[in-house]
């Protein structure tokens, strides 16, 4: 692959849903330009509705658009739909998994559908279920297993005809934290393999684990579109949480006023940051009014804050 | 020799049809021969043996191939409808949807499907049938020919309906009220000879009449209708089927928003 041709490139993509008995339509994607280059990590982010999967479905053909073009690996998916298809793997939101089909017959089965017999596609689905821990489950019918194997299942369907790009609607919904883990080394060992990812993900911890670029989606439109490391020093200021190992007076609170502290519990204290402050200076003062620090942790992902301010403005 | 990709397809969609119609055997293939034996020993043989041989054959004679023919219909109407319909509930259409597969091969696939079963149901009738009577076979090509159209044109039907339906409820809607009245009136039980004259041209205008007598023709030489009208009418039907399926796959009616 050409490595100056973008794995996915969108330009002014719009969708307005047909809207219901002479309601007005729904606007989903208000003109989106994307363009995500070949070996990225790269994910979409926004709440419910935002329209994040509506781009994945109209880039996996699963849903029509209304106007605008996508691009996979330089082959229009209007000019030349089976060929950008073949390169294009496709991990959906929902389960949907024929649940009386054996596990190994649904990646089989797929196979087939990308033009791979089934003899040629046996050992790759071999070792794609051996990867994702599903091998001893082969014979079992996909209602007999887990949410997060069903989850499983559907990365290794997606994966079986060896694409160039993987799109991910949120793939780690409703799975635990183990497992998300573990997914979450797979499809970094997947990326270093050279497969670009795009996904949409609800998790904020997940994207800023994960990918070197996001853009944050909201009402149709890319709000911010970027590397991690950038958006996150955009972030002007710092929340710390701070746990103390004895309950802070009130005299104790009243000393350290000055900066910029919150009262969470008798034993926490959240402490603000502003560029230029400086945490030495910080536990410092807390040293000098005999509060002796426990631990010390960051409020919640970084990212969260820089989406929390962009989705508020 | 190498398939290619979109054979490749085709014949997965066929597998996968067989495995699930052969799963659920006891709901496929069983229930129209128990049907058609009923008809068989009630229609055929025990108020059968009480009527005037038709068009000079006897009574179970004479029903027979309409029997047949009905199993054939219902078979590969239900299997495609209901397999598409399920395909959509369940959302493992995306599975084909967003591979490369080229529309033509997915409905070829749904359909050779849906003639699968009906072939099957149509050959297990006639055997069940063969206990009750003998049945002669007047024209091979014409027995053939009927049942492969019959069986594509219900089967693209099935799949037009299949797209179309929201629900489990509209599945069952042209069943009820299309199908099985338009079967019952189709010259199964009669020849559209012994019927008042506005009755037997209102008989005319039901495409069945046309499939089940060309059926019977081919086993029977026996026929309310020309040949050549029949399979007119069958394979005008059969193509206007063919280019609204196509149409409705191409435009992704029912399975994209």
């Amino acid at each position: 692959m050409n490595s100056t041709i973008p794995a996915l490139k969108i330009t002014d993509l719009k969708k307005v849903y047909a809207g219901e008995k002479g309601k007005p339509g729904t606007e989903a994607l208000k003109g989106v330009s994307l363009t995500v280059e070949q070996g990225e990590f790269f994910a979409l982010l926004g709440p419910n509705g935002a329209g994040k999967s509506t781009l994945i479905g109209i880039t996996s053909g699963l849903t029509t658009k209304s106007s605008g073009t996508v691009e996979i690996n330089g082959v229009s998916l209007d000019g030349d739909p089976d060929t950008a298809k073949a390169s294009l793997g496709v991990v959906s939101q929902e389960i949907n998994l024929n649940i009386f089909e054996r596990v190994i017959d649904i990646v089989l089965n797929e196979a087939g559908y990308y033009g791979i017999p089934r003899k040629q596609a046996l050992p790759r689905v071999e070792q794609l279920l051996k990867d994702l821990g599903l091998w001893e489950k082969r014979n079992d019918k996909a209602q007999s297993l887990s949410g997060g194997m069903k989850r499983r299942v559907l990365i290794a369907r997606a994966l079986v005809h060896e694409p160039k790009v993987l799109l991910l609607d949120e793939p780690t919904a409703g799975v635990d934290v183990e497992l998300r883990r573990t997914m979450w080394d797979f499809l970094r060992k997947l990326n270093e393999e050279g497969v670009t990812i795009v996904l949409t993900t609800h998790y904020l911890e997940e994207a800023e684990q994960l990918c070197r670029r996001v853009a944050i989606v909201n009402k149709g439109e890319i709000i911010q579109e970027g590397n991690v490391k950038e958006l996150l020093t955009s972030l002007n200021y710092v929340t710390l949480v701070v746990d103390t190992k004895d309950v802070i007076s009130t005299a104790q609170f009243e000393l350290l006023r000055h900066l910029d502290v919150k009262k969470v519990d008798e034993n926490t204290l959240e402490l603000t940051l502003a560029p230029g402050d400086s945490v030495n200076d910080a536990i410092r003062d807390f040293t000098k009014v005999g509060v002796v620090i426990a631990n010390i942790r960051n409020n919640g992902s970084r990212l969260e804050e820089v989406f929390m301010n962009l989705i508020k403005n | 020799m190498e398939r290619s990709p979109a054979l490749v397809g085709y014949y997965t969609i066929i597998r996968k049809e067989f495995v699930n119609m052969t799963r659920i055997w006891t709901q496929t293939l069983l229930p129209p021969v128990i049907t058609m034996s009923l008809y068989f020993a009630i229609f055929g043989t025990f108020i059968g043996s009480q009527v005037a041989p038709i068009q000079g054959q006897s009574y179970i004679q004479f029903i027979v191939p309409g029997l047949v023919m009905m199993a054939i219909i219902t078979s590969a109407y239900m299997h495609t409808v209901f397999s598409f319909f399920f395909a959509k509930f369940m959302r493992t259409i995306e599975e084909i949807l967003v591979s490369p597969m080229p529309t033509w091969a997915v409905i070829a696939g749904f359909v050779t499907g849906g003639v699968m079963r009906a072939t099957i149901v149509g050959i297990l009738v006639i055997a069940v049938s063969l206990f009750f009577t003998r049945i002669p076979v007047f024209n091979i090509g014409v027995v053939l020919g009927a049942a492969l159209i019959t069986a594509l044109l219900f089967a693209f039907i099935g799949l037009i309906n299949g797209v179309f339906a929201k629900t489990f409820d509209a599945v069952q809607i042209v069943p009820t009220f299309v199908l099985t009245p338009l079967t019952y009136l189709g010259g199964v039980f009669y020849s559209i000879d012994q019927l008042p004259e506005f009755f037997r041209m209102l008989s005319l205008f039901n495409p069945i009449l046309y499939m089940v007598n060309a059926f019977r023709y081919g086993f029977l030489g026996v026929s309310d209708v020309s040949m050549t009208l029949a399979f007119s009418v069958m394979g005008g039907l059969l193509l206007v089927s063919f280019c609204v399926t196509l149409f409705l796959f191409i435009r992704g009616v029912g399975v994209k928003s």
